[in-house]
């Protein structure tokens, strides 16, 4: 057998016996203690048991507020009152329900179901059974304190959102902690607390977010508080102070009013986001408290996706506002000479194709291409670059992929590519494909904080600034992407002729006085003519304006989309609109009443839809437009028009 | 002179105890939490005995000097998992215990080392032939405990690491101490006390807090010394004859911290009195003096170092968690064996009354 010693039968039978005298010594000083707890100083513990209904009181903490660039509050807390439910004594709760139920007027479904969420809770810990009291809640609570000792009032903070609608989807919401984030908090939160759900009320909720202070009361055994324990204060949430101006974003908000679309504006030289619009949208008061789960079901399945921030999360076919990409890497790649020229029948013929264009435009140069917004010419360019240089400048000016916004949920787009498609559809790229790519529709898909930054980039000679809604973010960061002097004074020139062109696209509708108005229009196909013709309905395009001043190395670039609106001309006059108020801003000048009144943007649009018809026989703009560079300065003071 | 081990063997009337005990321990479980959400648990403890009963009959199967004869390998694979358990185990509540075997069981490979430990020591005090141990001796026992001690403090598991520290105590006064080595050991942990003190700095800060909870409750009645005090109120107004059944108010309103685990015998306390502590207490005294009844009557050496093994661990788990419950010592997290809810708790105790079986059903076999 083993090698070890098996048969060593040397029982120590009396160090076993002492162990057991050593157990029972234990065990009677065990009993000893025991009997001094629970005969000797039972008295006292039974006073301590007795007074033992300490009942914790959280004293909410109030949230940060956020404000704008300027230090007016957009965003803010109140005070009012919760009304608890006392659990300590399930028996009280059922005889007193059906007064509560009246009382209050809260069915006894639904206290019942307050009472059952908090099961898991310790029994001292009260539920909040109203979240927000009204007056006449307040005083039933006060006016039965006696007969009803169930129901105690707490003091909490409110968000309180004073513009309503506005800048709601860049602020998002609050609301309850879900089931699943109080388990990864890791204790922090508990049942019924509030947090940042959405926007930037979920990015900074760390910041805004206070620690709650706590009440402790002794009750007796009916519940009635007999003395505080000890008052724990809450640390308010920090405020945070954010990018937008309120101004802009009030001018940006009244134009997108009824509409469905977004508008971002952003200082292009840090990134810094002056005005955010989404439309459809929502009103983030109707979250501030607890939202019904029947108008909750009914904002998630909106088919118009009130809760959807456009402006970072839309990605749709950018159309002609592409073409700044494909004159950049037409002229930055050297593949095609600047002096390129195309004659434009009005169509074009690729692959055995037909391509369309709106207009013949005649003999075509990139600055009329720009300007008119050529398609052939770009079918062209387009047809010379292929797809993968074409992804490579879309890529390298921001689209594709994210900006880095602090927003959470942002979008990446989409730039296609030889490899995406091999990736997703398993075949190889149709050369075909590249045509529809160069006017910026087919699988181009790009977001209109995107579209806005690829502007600034190449107007300002390549840098790609990081959007943020946080002002004096340290983390913000500028990506150089270095574009040739000559490249930014051709293509910028072209946005000018845009504006302030008469073969403009926007055929000189938007043209602003002593202000280097400069943009692009874009307008996107959300579906093919020929699924348009099968379907026998037509949908109408969505609309696009980037427009930026000055010309050069611009200070603000505003992106704006409109769902349906048929031309990118219609969207113009929002993005004039905001770059006017902007310039004034700038220079102290009055905002021009006719911003305040109503339909400015949308009667400009109705015109500017005229015009562009028009346009079809407009004869070529001659050279380079002037660049007014010292016409702000001089004409400072002068009224305008 | 019988040649196989019977069922009739099994010691009965130690199953008995352990019967009651647990029990006691459903019934309390039930009291605790059939009025809250966590009602039914005490189906899911009785699910564990039947599991531990399972396991028990099993390794009372095995011939426990196979057991020994394996113990090496057995001590290296308990050591080679705690060290897995430090590199891929998965955390819960801050510590890292737990090894996921398909994704199904989680492994508390800390409870299978208690197991290999009591076999391990049983295997290297049988082999000393000395009347008393030689220093070589004591310095190969303390290493053979340290290390796992070490380890399973690094998950940080106190109460669990602890625990494996009394298997080594009894084992060497079993075996036979010399007065010199008693004495120089008492000098040196009198002289260890002080600079453990001043290492203190180095605990976590939980467990920092619970010796300066214990050495100060009255600082911070409301916070770290809450569950002391609570315990005691709970103790305490239980009085003489007890609250009764399902009836303590500082159990039901959740005033007395894990109530169906850590501090059930607190929850007991309240509802049984000073009468059922003490019936609770006479169980636990009759289980442990009906252990060193099996190992008084062992076949050889070996069998009576393995059921003391055992003893030791149960005993000090029944003292140091009764201690706690009464304020006598700091919150450490060591659950009262049989009684507290917790699934590697039972399958252990069970497991390690299973080693005892073996070796009472042998003690006629040759």
């Amino acid at each position: 057998m083993s090698s070890w010693n098996v048969n060593d039968q040397r029982i120590p039978q009396g160090r076993l016996t002492l162990f057991s005298y050593v157990s029972v010594a234990c065990v009677i000083i065990l009993l000893v203690g025991f009997w001094k707890l629970q005969v000797i100083q039972s008295g006292h513990f039974s006073d301590l048991a007795q007074k033992n209904g300490i009942r914790s009181i959280p004293i909410i903490a109030p949230r940060g507020a956020m404000l704008d660039r300027e230090g007016r509050v957009l965003v803010d807390s109140f005070p009012s009152f919760s009304i608890l439910l006392l659990r300590d004594n399930p028996k009280l709760i059922q005889k007193y329900l059906p007064e509560i139920e009246s009382g209050l007027g809260i069915s006894r479904e639904d206290l019942q179901a307050e009472i059952d969420a908090a099961r898991t809770e310790p029994r001292f810990m009260p539920v909040i059974i109203k979240p927000e009291a009204s007056e006449a809640d307040l005083a039933f609570v006060e006016s039965h304190r006696s007969d009803i000792p169930i129901l105690d009032l707490m003091m909490v903070q409110r968000r309180h959102y004073p513009f309503g609608e506005m800048l709601a989807n860049a602020i998002g919401y609050v609301g309850e902690v879900s089931a699943q984030e109080l388990e990864q908090s890791n204790g922090r939160y508990a049942p019924g607390d509030i947090v940042g759900k959405a926007g930037l009320e979920k990015e900074y909720n760390d910041q805004l977010e206070g620690t709650d202070g706590m009440r402790r009361v002794v009750v007796n055994s009916v519940g009635k508080v007999v003395r505080t324990l000890d008052n724990v204060p809450p640390i308010p949430g920090k405020p945070i102070q954010l990018t937008i101006d309120l101004n802009l974003q009030q001018v940006a908000e009244h134009d997108m009013e009824g509409k469905e679309g977004a508008v971002v504006a952003m200082d292009a030289h840090t990134g810094a986001i002056l005005a955010m619009v989404s439309r459809p949208t929502f009103n983030p008061n109707d979250f501030a408290v607890r939202i019904p789960p029947k108008e909750w079901r009914q904002l998630n399945t909106d088919p118009e996706t009130p809760l959807l921030n456009r402006a970072i999360q839309a990605q749709l076919a950018p159309g002609s506002v592409f073409k700044i990409v494909m004159a950049t890497a037409m002229l930055e790649s050297k593949a095609i000479p600047p002096t390129y020229t195309v004659y434009c029948p009005g169509h074009a013929t690729f692959y055995g194709r037909v391509f369309h264009c709106d207009h013949a435009h005649g003999v075509v140069d990139l600055h009329k291409a720009i300007v008119a917004s050529c398609d052939v010419y770009f079918y062209n360019v387009g047809k010379q670059l292929g797809i993968d240089r074409i992804s490579y400048y879309a890529n390298a000016l921001g689209l594709g992929h994210l900006t880095g916004i602090d927003l959470p949920g942002e979008e990446p787009g989409l730039i296609p590519s030889e490899q995406w498609v091999e990736r997703v559809y398993h075949h190889k790229w149709y050369p075909g494909s590249t045509i529809s790519v160069s006017i910026g529709q087919g699988a181009v898909m790009v977001t209109p904080i995107q579209l806005a930054r690829m502007v600034a980039a190449v107007a300002s000679g390549g840098n790609l600034v990081q959007p943020h809604l946080l002002k004096d973010d340290p983390n913000v960061k500028t990506i150089r992407f270095p574009i040739s002097q000559n490249t930014v004074d051709q293509i910028t020139q072209g946005m000018w002729g845009v504006v302030n062109e008469p073969d403009g696209t926007t055929a000189e509708t938007v043209k602003l006085k002593n202000i280097e108005f400069c943009g692009k229009t874009g307008t996107a196909q959300t579906m093919s003519y020929e699924l348009q013709n099968r379907l026998g309905k037509h949908v109408k395009e969505n609309g696009w304006f980037v427009g930026y001043e000055p010309r050069e190395n611009p200070d603000i670039v505003v992106a704006a989309l409109v769902q349906g609106a048929g031309w990118g001309s219609f969207v113009a006059p929002i993005v004039r609109d905001v770059v006017e108020a902007y310039y004034d801003e700038k220079n102290g000048l009055a905002p021009p009443p006719a911003i305040s009144t109503a339909e400015i943007g949308s009667g400009v649009a109705r015109s500017a839809s005229s015009a562009s018809h028009s346009l079809v026989v407009a004869t070529e703009a001659a050279g380079a437009p002037e660049a007014p560079a010292e016409a702000h300065a001089t004409d400072l003071g002068a009224p305008r028009q | 002179m019988k040649d196989r081990p019977r069922i009739q063997d099994f010691d009965w009337i130690l199953l008995a105890l352990v019967g009651a005990i647990s029990l006691v321990g459903l019934l309390e479980i039930y009291s605790c939490t059939h009025a809250s959400s966590l009602a039914g648990m005490q189906w899911k403890q009785l699910m564990w005995i039947g599991v531990g009963i399972a396991g028990m009959c099993l390794i009372s199967m095995i011939d426990y000097h196979t057991l020994l004869d394996q113990a090496p390998a057995l001590y290296g694979v308990g050591i080679a998992g705690l060290l897995v358990v430090l590199v891929i185990g998965y955390s819960r509540l801050g510590a890292k215990r737990w090894i996921s075997i398909g994704g199904l069981v989680n492994l508390q490979v800390s409870e299978i080392m208690k197991l290999i430990i009591i076999i391990v020591l049983a295997r290297y005090f049988s082999e000393v032939r000395t009347e008393r141990l030689t220093l070589a001796d004591l310095a190969k026992v303390g290493a053979l405990t340290l290390i796992p001690v070490g380890l399973i403090l690094k998950q940080p598991d106190l109460g669990t690491a602890m625990v494996l520290v009394p298997v080594a105590l009894l084992g060497i006064f079993l075996a036979g101490l010399q007065w010199k080595h008693l004495a120089v050991g008492l000098v040196v942990v009198a002289l260890l006390v002080p600079i453990a003190w001043n290492m203190r700095h180095y605990l976590k800060p939980y467990q920092q807090q619970r010796i300066e909870t214990f050495l100060h409750p009255e600082d911070n009645p409301r916070g770290a010394g809450y569950q002391i005090l609570q315990s005691e109120i709970a103790v305490g107004s239980g009085g003489f004859w007890g609250k009764g059944f399902g009836k303590g108010s500082q159990n039901q309103l959740g005033f007395v911290p894990v109530r169906y685990s850590d501090f059930i015998l607190a929850a007991l306390a309240e509802e049984q009195g000073f009468i059922g502590v003490c019936f609770v207490l006479l169980l636990y005294l009759g289980l442990i003096l009906r252990l060193v009844d099996n190992a008084q009557k062992a076949k050889d050496r070996a069998g009576m170092y393995i059921v003391m093994g055992v003893t030791a661990i149960l005993g000090f788990q029944v003292l140091v968690n009764t201690s706690m419950v009464i304020g006598y010592m700091p919150v450490t997290g060591i659950p009262l064996p049989l009684i507290s809810y917790g699934g590697s708790s039972i399958a252990f105790a069970f497991l390690a009354l299973g080693l005892v079986m073996n070796v009472r059903m042998r003690r006629f076999v040759n």
